[in-house]
């Protein structure tokens, strides 16, 4: 028996796993495929029929998809845009040895280990229009008073905001993680020359954390494009549709609507998009490299 | 030198200037769940109050927040046990004999979109009759922490020695003993970035639970999701509710900070 486990344990140990991801995530995504091309709807008592792609054919017609397209992209760049930026800044802030640094990292992981769900609803709190701290803060500044969730243009960035407050911390602990590891000569060379704190970021820190800093928006971007929780909880694609995402359109059609077959097409062009961008992406680095 | 000094107060008045928007708002959650709903309705907002313990006292006695504590945290160790224990042998192949086609699988479940896997699922387990039940949510779960796992572990495997496999080997032990005896001791920390990310993504998984969960095996944030579907909210159950929540999620990260950077960080700086 021992020998017989040694012997094959090339495929024994990952066997589990293997059937597990098989049954629990392949299977699945061949049937959403399946049920793309059927008239599978709760809502009808008929047998279910296979419809080709008509599915697919109403979905390019639907400008409720094009509609989630844009705005997914909206949020995603806007949100990681932003995040970049204050991520790489907060970086170089931190990046000395201070006492209670360890403290203030501890403090950057909290937006990002807290429940989404629980994070959502204090946002929405936040931004209610009357008893909301963000009105309020906006008072304090002299700003005019703003609908946050309640208006067509400032839900996407209201929602972004809460992805940034949530998010930035793993951009700016990337890149620490980054700064650590660079190598000391171009400094020392450049102290000798006399650059000055503007000249060694731009001509040395900045190329050389550059890769780690497409990792950084490579990660950010895949899951802010994902994201379901906070927009599901906070707006539910609302007001209208003026945040619902291609996550919270499928999510409507599937469980709102139990339109299963119209639903599974809408998840069929969200998978092709997400692996595309990803598959796009690896290349790229890969060109890049080289 | 007294320049320098100055310069070190800036720079210490600019942490604190990064630091506080990140914990301004989980503060704010804890201070309104000790308001009551006319306090928390007040603008200007009120920064010293009378707190009560009426909100907590509402949670966990009306809404029964401890059956739902107690799901969570069933499905939240159900689903790293078992994701280790599946995961780790098969990390250890795929590091050791370099399977390159299971480790693009794994690489595929960690990119994929959860709601991908949705509507078969309930039309699945609807069939099945297991939608609400522990299984159903701990297979679900298990698909986020396993792929973790076995990603965060192949890297920490290939950083191992094989000699002292090969060692062991030598002297007569088996692989698997091998594996067990020597390589898996030798892994606690891995083990533990892995298991400590499992165990958050499942304890603030929302999704999944919003599909497969109904009364027997409804978890926390499908439980908090489901106050503000009420005509009027009570802000202050809501936000006693969201310390509930969260509080275990931060005392776990603040016990395994080291880990859990790894963890959120992990293979990004080596690339």
């Amino acid at each position: 028996m021992e020998r017989f486990i040694e012997r094959n344990i090339k495929w024994l140990f990952p066997l589990p796993a293997a059937v597990f991801i098989v049954s629990m995530m392949a299977f699945p995504v061949a049937y959403t495929i399946w049920v793309s091309l059927t008239d599978w709807s709760m809502t009808s008592s008929s047998a279910v029929q296979f419809v080709g792609l008509k599915n697919y054919i109403a979905l390019f017609n639907d400008p409720r998809f094009f509609n989630a397209v844009k705005l997914t992209l909206y949020f995603t760049g806007l949100a990681v845009s932003v995040e970049t930026v204050l991520g790489v800044g907060i970086a170089l802030i931190l990046n000395r040895e201070f006492k209670g640094k360890n403290f203030v990292k501890g403090i950057l992981l909290l937006p990002m280990v807290a429940t989404p769900v629980a994070i959502g609803l204090a946002w929405t709190l936040f931004y209610e229009p009357t008893i909301g701290l963000g009105n309020y803060a906006l008072q304090l500044l002299g700003l005019p008073a703003s609908k946050w969730l309640a208006s067509n243009t400032s839900v996407i960035p209201a929602l972004a905001i809460v992805d940034i407050w949530e998010w930035t911390p793993m951009v700016a602990l990337i890149v620490l993680a980054g700064l650590a590891a660079l190598p000391h000569d171009p400094y020392e060379a450049a102290m000798v020359d006399g650059a000055n704190t503007w000249q060694v970021f731009r001509y040395i820190t900045l190329p050389l954390l550059s890769p780690t800093i497409l990792v950084a928006v490579v990660l950010r971007g895949i899951d802010a494009f994902k994201t379901f929780d906070i927009i599901y909880t906070m707006t539910a694609g609302g007001p209208g549709f003026a945040s619902e995402t291609l996550n919270i359109y499928a999510y409507n059609l599937g469980f709102g609507y139990f339109k299963f077959g119209a639903a599974s097409s809408a998840l069929v062009a969200l998978l092709a998009l997400v692996l595309g961008g990803s598959l796009l992406v690896l290349w790229m680095r890969r060109t890049w490299e080289q | 030198m007294k320049q320098k000094k100055h310069m070190d107060y800036l720079w210490y008045g600019l942490v604190l200037l990064v630091a506080i928007p990140f914990i301004f708002p989980l503060a704010w959650i804890v201070l309104a769940s000790f308001k009551t709903q006319a306090q928390i309705v007040t603008t200007p907002p009120l920064w010293v109050f009378t707190p009560t313990l009426e909100n907590y006292q509402s949670v966990f006695v009306d809404q029964q927040f401890g059956k739902f504590l107690w799901n969570s945290s069933v499905i939240a160790v159900g689903s790293t046990l078992l994701s280790l224990i599946i995961g780790l042998p098969a990390a250890y192949t795929i590091s050791r004999y370099k399977q390159k086609v299971l480790g693009v699988f794994i690489l595929l479940a960690r990119l994929m979109p959860g709601i991908a896997y949705l509507i078969p699922w309930f039309i699945l387990f609807t069939k099945l009759g297991m939608v609400d039940t522990y299984t159903a949510l701990i297979a679900s779960h298990m698909l986020v922490g396993l792929p973790f796992i076995v990603w965060i572990m192949v890297n920490y495997f290939d950083g191992l020695p094989h000699e002292l496999v090969e060692a062991a080997q030598v002297d007569g032990c088996t692989l698997q003993s091998a594996f067990l005896k020597i390589v898996l001791p030798l892994s606690v920390p891995g083990i533990l970035t892995a298991s400590t990310l499992s165990f958050l993504f499942s304890w603030n998984n929302f999704m999944f639970s919003l599909v497969l969960s109904s009364d027997r095996t409804k978890t926390l944030p499908i439980a908090i999701y489901n106050f503000v579907s009420y005509a009027e909210v009570s802000w202050g159950s809501v936000m006693a509710a969201a310390v509930v929540i969260i509080l275990p999620a931060i005392v776990l990260t603040m016990a395994f900070q080291r880990y859990v950077i790894k963890g959120l960080t992990a293979g990004a700086v080596k690339g």
